[in-house]
This record gives C-alpha cells, sequence and structure tokens, in this order.
C-alpha cells in the first residue's frame, strides 16, 4: 500500500530581506571605499657611525642644493626661485644635455637594453628644510623633484621604447632607472648620501 | 450605480518579493568584501596636502600609520592645541616610534615589505617629522609614503 507523500512545510522566509538588510546597512556604514594613496619616498639607511658619513664627499657640480627656509621660500642652486620653476631646473640639472661642467659629471656606463650611454648618476639633488618649515611646502618640492624625474623618465622611454615609463615591463623599467637614478637626500641637513631606488 | 465600489473587483496583483533577499544579499557580498574596517579612532585632525606623482598604497595588511597633527576639537581642553603625534590609539613622543614599528612588525608576515604611511596635517613644521623621520631611519624601516591627496 502506497503511502500518500507528506508535504514539507514551507519555511516563512519574509524576514529574510529584513535580515540581510540590517547587515547590508552595517557595512554600508562601516565600508570605506577611499583607496590611500601618497608620495612613496625612501629613507636613506642609518649611519653606522657618525664619523663615517661626515667622511662622503661629493664634488660641487654633482650637487643641486635645495634649500626651504621657515617662511617658504625656496633656494636652489643659488637662486631664490618658485615652486614652479623647481621641475625645470632639477630636469636640466639631471640631464646635463650639453655636458656644461657646471653640472653633473657624465660617465660612460653600460646599462642592458639600452647599450653603453653617458648618464650622470653621481648626482644628489640635495633637499634642506628649517625646522620652522611648512609642512606643505616640503610636500610640493617633493613632490616637484619627483615629478622631474618621472618626466625625464617618461621622455627616455619614448624615445627608446616608444611607450611611457609606467607602460614598460619590468626589464626595461630597470634600464631607464638605471639611467636616471632616483637621488634625493633628504633625512638630514648634512647627508649627501644618495638614496638611489 | 457606484463608480467607485468597495468590493473591490480589480485588485492590484500582490508583487513577488521572493527574489528580494537574494538581490539584497548581492549588495551585501559586495560590501563585505570592499570594506576595511576601520581600526583606530583619530585623535588628531589632518588634511593632509595634495600632489600629482602619487601611488597607490598596496599591500594594506604591510602598511603602519603615524597621524600627526593638532588634537581634535574634544580632546583640544586636555591636550592643548599643539601637534601632536598619533600612534594607534595613543599620543605618543617621537622616540616611541621605535617601539611602535617593531612591535607592527611582529605582526607582518612579510616584514621587508613594511610601509609607513605618514598622515601629516599640512601646517605641521617640518621639526617634528624630521625627528619621527630619524627614529624610522634607526629602526630600519626606510620605506614611507607621504599621504596626500590627488590633484589634477
Amino acid at each position: 500500500m502506497a503511502r500518500k507523500k507528506r508535504k514539507v512545510p514551507s519555511l516563512n522566509a519574509s524576514s529574510t530581506a529584513d535580515i540581510s538588510f540590517i547587515l547590508l546597512i552595517f557595512f554600508l556604514v562601516t565600508t570605506s571605499m577611499d583607496t590611500d594613496s601618497g608620495l612613496a619616498r625612501r629613507l636613506p639607511p642609518p649611519p653606522e657611525d657618525e664619523q663615517k658619513e661626515a667622511e662622503i664627499d661629493v664634488k660641487e657640480r654633482n650637487v643641486l642644493m635645495i634649500k626651504v627656509n621657515a617662511a617658504g621660500q625656496l633656494l636652489c642652486g643659488g637662486d631664490y626661485i618658485e615652486i614652479d620653476q623647481l621641475c625645470d631646473r632639477v630636469k636640466v640639472f639631471v640631464k646635463n644635455e650639453n655636458n656644461d661642467p657646471k653640472l653633473p659629471e657624465k660617465h660612460a656606463k653600460n646599462i642592458p637594453l639600452l647599450g653603453v650611454c653617458a648618464v650622470t648618476d653621481k648626482h644628489v639633488v640635495s633637499v634642506q628644510t628649517d625646522r620652522g618649515t611648512n609642512y606643505n611646502v616640503y610636500f610640493q618640492v617633493q613632490n616637484e623633484l619627483v615629478r622631474a624625474y618621472n618626466e625625464l623618465r617618461d621622455e627616455l622611454s619614448k624615445a627608446k621604447f616608444g611607450r611611457i615609463f609606467a607602460a614598460l615591463d619590468d626589464e626595461h623599467q630597470a634600464a631607464i632607472r638605471e639611467y636616471y637614478p632616483q637621488k634625493i637626500s633628504e633625512a638630514e641637513p648634512k647627508n649627501y648620501g644618495g638614496t638611489g631606488r | 450605480m457606484s463608480r467607485f465600489n468597495k468590493d473591490g473587483k480589480k485588485e492590484m496583483p500582490e508583487l513577488n518579493t521572493s527574489s528580494l533577499p537574494d538581490l539584497i544579499f548581492t549588495i551585501l557580498f559586495f560590501f563585505m568584501i570592499v570594506t576595511t574596517m576601520r581600526e583606530v579612532t583619530l585623535k588628531v585632525k589632518f588634511v593632509v596636502p595634495s600632489g600629482t606623482e602619487l601611488e597607490k598604497l598596496e599591500k594594506k595588511s604591510a602598511v603602519s600609520f603615524i597621524y600627526v597633527g593638532p588634537p581634535t576639537d574634544q580632546l583640544r581642553a586636555a591636550m592643548g592645541s599643539g601637534t601632536r603625534i598619533q600612534l594607534n590609539d595613543r599620543f605618543a613622543e617621537p622616540a616611541e616610534v621605535m617601539d611602535f614599528i617593531a612591535e607592527e612588525r611582529t605582526r607582518m608576515t612579510d616584514q621587508a615589505a613594511q610601509v609607513v604611511s605618514m598622515k601629516v596635517d599640512q601646517h605641521t613644521q617640518m621639526g617634528i617629522i624630521t625627528d619621527i623621520k630619524q627614529v624610522l631611519r634607526k629602526s630600519w624601516a626606510l620605506k614611507i609614503n607621504y599621504s596626500a591627496t590627488n590633484r589634477n
């Protein structure tokens, strides 16, 4: 004798929507979609001993001194300049197109993918600030320096590989980076040790 | 003959809401995935500067934050209006940054990738930042990131 199939009583699911609404609202409130971004820099490693650091000697022509005083005024290589002139000054300094004896010295260097080229890899851009300098001014200076390097790298990679720097693969990027190493000394006022990256 | 009969011969058909929970769940899962919980309550207020050459902070798990700025309005009476440093949930002196970095490092799996994000108010003076940077150098936390907003 066949038993009659029993019906499973259906669950009342009308409150599921309410429950998930509550969860949804909770996550809506706690979520923060903003992605953090900022200017990435690299600090020089700590000095092993104070004496040694003073011995690092850099030729005068290789150093671009940028000083910022407490009033936010900029002194770049001996001239008072405005912040919007800084990028071009740094580019001219790092590039040294005509091998000017006042600008950083050039060395022949064999770089993979680029061959032998004359690079100014001994240069140092040194930023000196006063303790009273406004952070915003300092940040803008850093921003302009990074912009100068980025523009130089873009120019080179467009000339050599026909694409902008960011579109290159790691190997090509490393070659460009070797041509224009970022050397910004920023930690201590009297520290000329580069922070190559 | 009344035009408005109350018997309601033409009733509105009931809307089928059985798929509503599924819809809501989909949105819920989206928010669950993209959400990152704020771990600290801010005790200092800051407006970060704006720049053009910014990079995104990747690998959130390897990032430690240092907040610098004047105390919030509620805390001003107790702490004054001078620039303060906040590490996790408390105010700190520059020398304490070293312990903070070491502590943060222990909870990280990839310690070499440690990045310190500095969220500093625009109107801070450089003195305190130089102090922090010196301590960071000594504790070998060399990758830093000056937090900023994008300006076009």
